[in-house]
């Protein structure tokens, strides 16, 4: 293989943002006519890797060689005039766009300086055939048009390109069976052609089925790199967790058993395409986790709970009286005591600019004020006590919520909640983002909460989160749940597993696996 | 085959608005004492193009997801420069026009550059150069006045009537659309103007010329502001400062626009519908004459039209699922 000048070479890539590694000196290479599957955690730096492969960002070190020449990315067209095209997991498509329009979007056909519509027209129409959507109007606006055929479209936007390495990140995520196996004839297609291929995807029957190399990513390292097939799939979930415990967990406190009704019993959850049939209860003192690969219907089955959803259905009881939640309002009344800690804390939970005190006080300005007239001083009794409990590392509460660290201002957003004593908190990935130290100091106060009495759902992409906090864990697959968790079932193997909806043997490594249809 | 589905589907706000105008120009029209003729269309015309040349140059910001709070600024800055420079001979009078155009675009161009280069809120932006092309309009014209040797056969010209009674304003109109419209609708930058405007980050990754698009998107909406204040002066040939007229036809040309089925979010609609737009809300104001009403109700009247029309649009926030998309 030494002899041969690789297509694509990538060596000795780091890239920060801000203090948070995404990358640390890692490497791949990928040969032309080929199928490259990356394989990696959520967080595992797959994302920022394929970023600086296509110019969307510059690494901070390191090296890209194309067939032998160094080459340097200022943006995303001039990796795509080198030949190097991604179709993103977040689609790129223009929602007001025409199909035809958003196809040949990077390098209409022109005439006389105009855009050549009949010429657009054609290119479209091939591109479409070609990426398996001869049914696809191309004439149709983009933000009509369902999720799946999306997706065809982005694939023919990327061919109309004439890519030489073409990245597929998670685009196969949305698709149907039907779907997948019709893109996988154009990918073996386009590796005939000679078209290197770079498939990200969490399906590990997938990758078994088109991969020819792959490549684990883990903690912003590549790990290993083998022939497709070379290792089996316990191996894989072994490499690609392969980390030790980094954060203290305090001690979970088995419940005794209890005749009360939980305090929240959710059944047959649905909401659209996204929430099927879920049902779930949580009772006083139970840390209740939410799992499974990021964007599976868990923030939607929080933001369902929660009221801000329309046109859920199903029922929801609280200490076991049926209960309509029909807006954050009705959920944060005292009747139901609900709290959600939102994922985005900059935009769904605080307000940056307004002061440490307004932000505290927001959720609990009912309790605080009498006939509409907000009591200053039970106001900042409050607030002083909540910064001592959570000891909020602030130049006092005046100062504007937006100066504070992360971990700091994720303490605020929390604080905020507990201002108004909830007795269900959800939360959505409290730590993303935030520092070792607060880490621990937030798994401290999630157990504490949970000890005095409330019930606790949390959706977190860290899995050793849910190992070491959780009572019981609910894994979500395409909206539905998936495996539920109990005790000492909880383990990062049994939860990668169930997330990848693939069977692992969680008592004999390196058994052979049972890949679920 | 079912290709004109979607042509219709594309153009949908286009004929909206020129419906709305239809009928109401049908209502105005056979309610006028002189009835259908050649004076009624030729005065209906001038009133009418003032407005749908700046509703023009608003849409261009308004595609990008912006908005320009200085089109009546340009166009009040054009009208007094013009009532300078349209003067004497043909070929002063074309270096004349050169000038206010180019004016015009240099206007939009200084918006474009603080907008794009900035990072700054149009919005706000524009508040700001409005005020001072504003000012700049006060210091040519402190008092409204006209220069001895305008050239009024040209005014004339353009604001009169051609062979078989069709209104000259409405053909220079027609040709502005061909030469202006037309291009940047099928040029690379006038898709991207789109694609800025509907998705920027899409549009970014796709590796379009955003930030050209957004550049020609204000130029040339200075440039039609400028075009907009030429025809005021050929109107009224003299030139005059008004901060009542300049900010009424920005704020006009906003409602024109959403009249005309251009989206406020950006990315939809078309200069063409903006148009129709224009001439709908100026005929409104006409309704009132002819029905003999106190024209102190105008100002009542059409807030209540422009309010329905718009409420109309939003009706689509009934299907919202996750009230968070409200907010988006």
């Amino acid at each position: 293989m030494d002899d041969v000048v690789p297509l694509f070479r990538m060596e000795g890539i780091s890239k920060r943002y801000g203090g948070v590694k995404a990358l640390e000196n890692a490497s791949l290479t990928v040969q032309a006519a080929r199928v490259h599957a990356i394989l990696g955690e959520n967080g595992a730096g797959k994302s920022t890797l394929i970023k600086i492969m296509s110019g969307v960002v510059a690494p901070d070190a390191g090296r890209m060689l194309l067939e032998g020449q160094s080459v340097q990315f200022a943006n995303p067209a001039a990796a795509n005039a080198a030949g190097i095209v991604c179709i993103f997991q977040e689609l790129s498509l223009i929602p007001d766009l025409t199909v035809a329009d958003n196809i040949v979007v990077s390098n209409p056909p022109t005439r006389f300086g105009m855009i050549d519509r009949r010429a657009q027209r054609r290119i479209a129409e091939e591109a479409l055939a070609r990426a398996g959507g001869e049914d696809i109007h191309p004439m149709a606006l983009v933000k009509d048009l369902p999720l799946s055929r999306r997706q065809i479209i982005e694939i023919a936007k990327a061919l109309a390109r004439k890519p030489r390495l073409l990245i597929l990140d998670e685009a196969t995520s949305a698709l149907t069976a039907a779907d997948v196996s019709k893109v996988f004839d154009v990918l073996r297609r386009l590796r005939a052609e000679g078209l290197a291929l770079l498939f990200i995807s969490h399906r590990m029957h997938e990758i078994a089925e088109i991969a020819d190399d792959c490549t684990i990513f883990r903690n912003g390292r590549n790990v290993a790199t083998y022939r497709a097939g070379s290792k089996t799939d316990n191996e894989v979930v072994e490499l690609m967790i392969g980390r030790e415990y980094s954060h203290v967990f305090p001690p979970k406190k088995p419940l005794p058993p209890s005749d009360q009704p939980p305090v929240l019993d959710v059944r047959n959850l649905s909401w659209t395409q996204r929430l099927k049939d879920v049902s779930l209860t949580a009772r006083a003192g139970e840390v209740v986790g939410l799992g499974g690969l990021d964007g599976q219907g868990q923030r939607e089955l929080l933001l369902a709970l929660f009221g801000v959803l329309r046109g859920a259905s199903g029922e929801v009881l609280i200490d076991g009286k049926p209960t309509r939640i029909g807006s954050p309002r009705v959920a944060k009344s005292r009747k139901i005591g609900m709290a959600l800690i939102p994922e985005d804390r900059k935009t769904e939970g605080l307000m940056l600019p307004m002061s440490v005190r307004d932000n505290l006080s927001f959720a609990a300005l009912g309790n605080l004020s009498h006939a509409g007239v907000v009591d200053q001083r039970a106001e900042r009794a409050a607030v002083d006590e909540m910064i001592r409990l959570l000891a909020i590392r602030t130049d006092g509460i005046d100062v504007p919520a937006g100066s504070l660290s992360g971990g700091n201002q994720q303490k605020l957003v929390i604080a905020k909640w507990l201002m108004v004593s909830p007795r269900i908190i959800l939360l959505n990935d409290p730590t993303r983002g935030i520092d070792v130290g607060t880490k621990e100091e937030i798994y401290a106060l999630l157990r504490k909460l949970a000890d005095s009495g409330a019930a606790i759902v949390l959706y977190s992409t860290e899995y050793d989160e849910l190992v070491g906090l959780c009572d019981r864990v609910i894994v979500l697959y395409d909206g539905a749940i998936k495996r539920t968790l109990v005790g000492s079932e909880i383990t990062e193997r049994a939860l990668i597993g169930s997330a990848l909806n693939i069977a692992t043997d969680d008592r004999e490594p390196g058994a052979k696996p049972v890949v679920e249809a | 085959m079912n290709d004109w589905r979607y042509r219709f589907a594309e153009q949908r706000g286009t004929l909206l608005a020129l419906l709305i105008f239809l009928v109401m120009f049908v209502i105005y029209v056979s309610n006028h004492p002189a009835g259908f003729t050649a004076n009624v269309v030729q005065t209906a015309a001038n009133k009418g193009v003032l407005l749908a040349f700046v509703a023009m140059a608003q849409t261009f910001v308004v595609l990008t997801a912006g908005i320009d709070l200085s089109v009546g600024m340009v166009f009040i800055l054009c009208n007094c420069l013009a009532s300078y420079l349209v003067v004497g001979s043909p070929s002063t009078t074309a270096l004349g026009l050169f000038a206010v155009l180019a004016t015009g675009l240099v206007c939009g161009a200084i918006n474009g550059l603080v907008v794009v280069f900035g990072r700054l809120q149009p919005i706000v932006v524009t508040i700001a150069t409005g005020a001072i092309y504003f000012g700049l309009a006060l210091l040519l014209r402190p008092n409204p006045g006209s220069t001895a040797n305008f050239n009024s056969d040209l005014a004339d010209a353009l604001t009169g009537k051609l062979p078989g009674g069709i209104p000259a304003s409405l053909v220079a109109l027609f040709v502005v659309v061909l030469i202006i419209w037309v291009p940047f609708r099928r040029s690379v930058i006038g898709r991207a103007a789109y694609a800025v405007g509907s998705s920027e980050t899409a549009a970014y990754m796709s590796g379009m010329p955003t930030r050209s698009a957004k550049l020609v998107a204000y130029a040339l909406s200075g440039l039609l502001g400028a075009i907009g204040g030429l025809f005021l002066t050929f109107f009224t040939y003299s030139g005059e400062a008004s901060l009542a007229n300049g900010n009424t036809y920005t704020l006009f040309s906003i409602a024109a626009v959403v009249l005309g089925g251009v989206s406020l979010f950006g990315g939809k609609g078309s200069a063409i519908g903006a148009i129709f737009g224009a001439l709908a809300f100026r005929t409104i104001g006409d309704l009132l004459f002819v029905f003999d009403l106190d024209p102190l109700w105008q100002p009542l009247f059409q807030g209540v039209v422009l309010l329905l029309a718009i409420c109309l649009g939003s009706a689509r926030l009934f299907q919202v699922k996750n009230r968070l998309d409200l907010f988006a």
